[in-house]
């Protein structure tokens, strides 16, 4: 499996992702540079975390100006595989690739620290091999990541399954004194209504190997094998 | 001619920032400061001397790129 890893002029979490997918998982990756418009042969698409472009106007807000965003969304449209980590979700919901948008977090403080995830919906490519209600131990490190959604979306989005993670306590429970941001419905991670898009805030490949900590963000790599085998001519369905 | 954006929280959505800086303004003894709500201000200087397309290209900017419309919403003064 290829994985494509986009760099952003101020992405910093490239290479963290790009060790992953190589290093721990043993899989293809190279990195995709903003200004390209192809997304040569990737399998799966990262966009990773960081601060795209500066972050200056809003989170996100220029990324999806950048010519590699057309070849993502084309990838998405055809159902390819697409996840965005922390400043990556930020800019999946500015290019309006997931709905909903971020705010300054509740206590307007950078969060930088371990955080309990319970998986929501297990029927996407970076939660297959993870069980429902399972919970997850994984950093997060942002100061934007109070999701919102007017109350319309949140009925869409629930109507639609497509909350996949929620903070919760260590035993699971939504409690909002374990919601580190404010985001409603204590939400940490979406999916598209075509399930391939994926949008969290904590950062599941600093969480792949025990000497960072953890290995809870491993689930979220296999889970892409675990689609793959559903999929096995690949997960971009060709041009009818 | 000259366009002022000013690019604002819907009312619906909660301001982390407003909340703090009500809440200091109230320690400091404004106690008639009930809320405040912190938005963007942007100045453009554009090439033209027609208000009407003045107007237009910055409520086009302030759509397309200031204002993200999930949660906020802009006005636009020309002079």
């Amino acid at each position: 499996m290829k994985f494509g890893i986009v760099v952003f002029p101020g992405s910093n979490c490239d290479e963290d992702a790009f060790h992953a997918a190589r290093d721990v998982f043993g899989q293809e990756a190279q990195y995709l540079w903003h200004k390209d418009t192809d997304l040569k042969d990737s399998d799966v698409v990262i966009l990773p975390g960081g601060f795209a472009h500066g972050d200056y106007l809003r989170t996100g807000a220029m990324a999806r100006f950048s010519p590699i965003m057309g070849a993502v969304r084309a990838f998405a449209d055809r159902g390819g595989p697409v996840l965005g980590i922390c400043n990556g979700f930020q800019i999946l919901l500015e290019a309006g690739l997931l709905p909903g948008a971020m705010l300054r977090n509740r206590g307007l403080k950078y969060r930088c620290e371990h955080v309990h995830l319970r998986v929501e919906q297990v029927d996407t490519p970076f939660t297959a091999a993870a069980g429902v209600g399972q919970v997850l131990r994984i950093p997060i490190g942002h100061g934007e990541g109070n999701y919102f959604a007017p109350p319309d979306l949140m009925r869409q989005l629930d109507a639609n399954r497509q909350v996949i993670f929620r903070y919760t306590d260590p035993d699971g429970q939504v409690d909002d004194a374990w919601n580190p941001n404010g985001s409603v419905g204590a939400i940490a991670g979406l999916c598209s209504e075509t399930r391939n898009v994926v949008g969290m805030m904590p950062h599941p490949e600093r969480a792949c190997e025990a000497l960072l900590g953890g290995l809870d963000g491993r689930v979220i790599f296999t889970s892409l094998m675990v689609a793959g085998l559903r999929f096995p001519d690949g997960f971009v369905q060709q041009p009818a | 001619m000259r366009a002022r954006v000013f690019v604002t929280l819907k009312p619906s959505v909660f301001d982390p920032q407003g909340k703090t800086i009500a809440d200091a303004l109230q320690s400091l003894g404004y106690g008639t400061v009930e809320d405040v709500r912190q938005g963007k201000y942007f100045e453009l200087d554009l090439a033209t001397k027609e208000a009407d397309e003045a107007r237009a290209l910055a409520a086009e900017v302030a759509d397309k790129v200031l204002a993200n419309p999930v949660i906020e919403s802009y006005r636009v003064e020309v002079e």
